[in-house]
């Protein structure tokens, strides 16, 4: 009997899209550890995570908005909203950390508040509504800072945090950074969020249906509220390990990289229906396209041809969950 | 200019006189701010060059909209129609004008719309037969043609043409920019399409409600098929615009429109849901847009402020939109 049970059990395992997912990540992985002798090193697998650490964090907030069944492209404008405004503040009156993140927290948190008062309170699609913020914020921005750098930053910023430090035989330093402390915590708390909180799953259900998480009187504008609320505040966090990566904060070179965290997201099994989505799925999306364009410059193929593979995988992922979709007998005429 | 408006949206509805009136009454403002060179020969010539191009781009995305559906890959289409295009005529257009000169300008623009038509007709299959929504399907299908434009290219730009192309971008006829007729043509001809013939019906059937269409007996799947083929081939009919304008072709231009092309049309009473939209309204919007650009321009406002009151206008309007069709006072 508990042989049949777990058989059972991985049989399903085996059909999900992050089964799917994770042996074409550990089959690219494999290739590329035989085929290269710089992919499978303690610096590249550091690099890696580090340069990903922003898309990480804003997948991680953007998986929120898609389960509550919205979508948000407006949070790379929220960043660089939060970034220069906590920056600004930090050279202005001599901050610390604390203050830093709370600003920029905050900031985004604001933004997020606004794209969902607009969408609940004028009830227009979330698309629109965000395509328009995404122009609002970022060109209220650059017009109101003229689009200026800021390279001064304070010296504890610039030098960031350094965890179990470890220099390695070129003298390179490896360890636990702010950049990947901050993407394991945005992780863990998404992962808390939708799996074991009541908000996270009356956000799963506002998601699946709407109109029936209304009818049994679940607080629908304030969860949507919270959902992308919590894609800015993610946004705040992820500004601000980018900004300490780059060493400066530049208004303009954030917007842009949005629909390149959407595609990760759709990429780790999301819906854009809502009330589908795992932690799990977006880190193996996330862990696939960033794994794939490493190894493109690893196998000495021009950096160019990256946006090409990432379309590419977009789209033979977003076409073989939508026939597996078809397949099941209860979606005949689902909508669109 | 009635009969014309007419021609285009049939009845004028209220959304066309809302959009006359404040076309007037920016005018009026601009030109009581600027002063007389808001009207001046330069200034309605520049607004003349700018509008075909996002005119033909804001129809490319409008019919998908109509359809219920987005089309998010509209400019990377272009941008890779227009590469084709200046690819063949960088490459293969002999120096000296004779037949073959002529022949390759000609292969030229077929390859370009070869190249649009195929990228429309991949986004139509993904929606219609393998059922993916249209906002992730075009937004891979953006990505994978912007990276191949990329990729071809190295992101370099692909300049000098012959001068039959470049006088779609910068000649005039009779004082007015070839582009412009270009435009009026393609106008009156989709709203001949959408408001005259069993295609359109069935487009805004679908938009309104794709179910209600399937049971009524329209082949929903074909439908769908041909509205991104369209939307496909627009988007190569403004890469040739686009491209004779700025005699050169990038894998990157025009990004910024995306936002435009949709404000345009819901602007001019597109249903961004689907199932409503007039092809006047859009160009009435258009207008509108291109006289407010061009008067903060005058006044030097900076362009970045310009595209933060675009996303003003385009909540307003659709806001103001979705609470009528809530009273049902449309």
């Amino acid at each position: 009997m508990v042989d049949r049970a777990m058989g059972d059990k991985l049989a399903r395992l085996v059909r999900t899209h992050e089964f799917r997912l994770l042996l074409a990540t550990l089959a690219l992985a494999t290739g590329l550890s035989i085929a290269t002798d710089t992919f499978l090193t303690a610096q590249n697998l550091f690099d890696l995570l580090t340069a990903n650490a922003f898309a990480g964090i804003l997948a991680a907030g953007l998986l929120v908005v898609l389960v509550a069944g919205g979508i948000d492209i407006s949070f790379t404008a929220t960043a660089s909203v939060a970034q220069y405004l906590a920056m600004t503040a930090a050279n202005a009156w001599g901050l610390d950390w604390a203050s830093v993140f709370a600003i920029g927290i905050l900031a985004g948190a604001a933004c997020g508040a606004i794209n969902a008062a607009l969408i609940e309170g004028l009830r227009i699609p979330g698309i629109i509504v965000t395509i328009a913020t995404l122009n609002v914020f970022y060109g209220l921005l650059v017009f109101t800072t003229g689009g200026r750098y800021i390279y001064a930053l304070p010296d504890w910023f610039a030098q960031g945090i350094w965890w179990f430090e470890y220099v390695d035989a070129e003298q390179i330093p490896y360890g636990l950074n702010l950049q990947i402390l901050l993407l394991v915590l945005a992780f863990a708390a998404t992962a808390w969020l939708l799996n074991r909180t009541g908000v996270g799953r009356r956000i799963r259900a506002l998601g699946g249906n709407r109109e029936a998480a209304r009818r049994l009187g679940f607080p629908v504008f304030g969860l949507n509220l919270l959902a992308y609320g919590y894609m800015g505040m993610m946004a705040g966090i992820a500004s601000l390990a980018q900004a300490q990566l780059a060493q400066s904060v530049a208004p303009t070179v954030l917007v842009g990289r949005e629909l390149d965290v959407l595609a990760a997201v759709v990429l780790g099994g999301a819906s854009l229906n809502g009330g589908i989505g795992s932690v799990t799925g977006t880190i193996l999306g996330l862990t696939l396209l960033a794994i794939m364009q490493n190894g493109l410059v690893l196998a000495g193929v021009s950096s160019y041809w990256s946006p090409f593979f990432t379309g590419l995988v977009i789209l033979l992922s977003v076409s073989t969950a939508a026939l597996e979709h078809r397949r099941r007998p209860a979606s005949v005429g689902a909508a669109a | 200019m009635t009969g014309w408006r007419g021609l285009l949206s049939g009845a004028g509805d209220g959304t066309n006189r809302a959009l006359l009136a404040t076309i007037a009454a920016a005018m009026l403002a601009f030109g009581l701010v600027v002063g007389d060179g808001f009207f001046s020969f330069a200034a309605m010539r520049s607004m003349a060059f700018q509008m075909p191009e996002l005119g033909i781009l804001s129809l490319a995305m409008m019919v998908t909209l109509l359809s219920g559906g987005i089309n998010l890959a509209v400019i990377a289409t272009a941008n890779l129609s227009a590469l084709a295009m200046a690819w063949v005529l960088t490459g293969f257009v002999p120096g000296s004008e004779g037949p073959a000169w002529v022949a390759w300008q000609g292969a030229a623009i077929a390859a370009g719309f070869a190249v649009a038509a195929a990228a429309g007709l991949l986004n139509g299959v993904l929606i219609a037969y393998l059922r993916v929504s249209p906002i992730l399907a075009t937004l891979g299908t953006m990505t994978l043609l912007k990276g191949l434009a990329i990729g071809l290219t190295r992101g370099e730009v692909l300049s000098g043409f012959p001068e039959p192309i470049l006088y779609l971008g910068n000649g005039t006829l009779l004082g007015v920019p070839a582009g412009l007729y270009l435009f009026a043509a393609t106008a009156v001809l989709v709203a001949i399409i959408l408001g005259r013939t069993p295609l359109g019906a069935a487009i805004v059937m679908i938009g309104s409600n794709e179910k209600a269409a399937r049971f009524s007996g329209i082949d929903t799947r074909a439908v769908i098929v041909r509205v991104y083929l369209m939307s496909g081939l627009l988007a190569g009919l403004a890469a040739l615009v686009m491209m004779a304008r700025f005699n050169s072709a990038n894998a990157a231009y025009g990004e910024s429109y995306l936002l435009v092309t949709i404000l345009a049309a819901v602007l001019g009473g597109t249903n961004p849901m689907g199932g409503a939209g007039r092809v006047g309204g859009l160009v009435l919007a258009l207008v509108l847009l291109q006289v407010v650009s061009s008067g903060f321009n005058q006044l030097d406002v900076s362009p970045f402020l310009t595209l933060a009151i675009w996303g003003v206008i385009l909540l307003a309007v659709t806001g103001l939109a979705a609470r009528r069709a809530r009273e049902g006072t449309v």
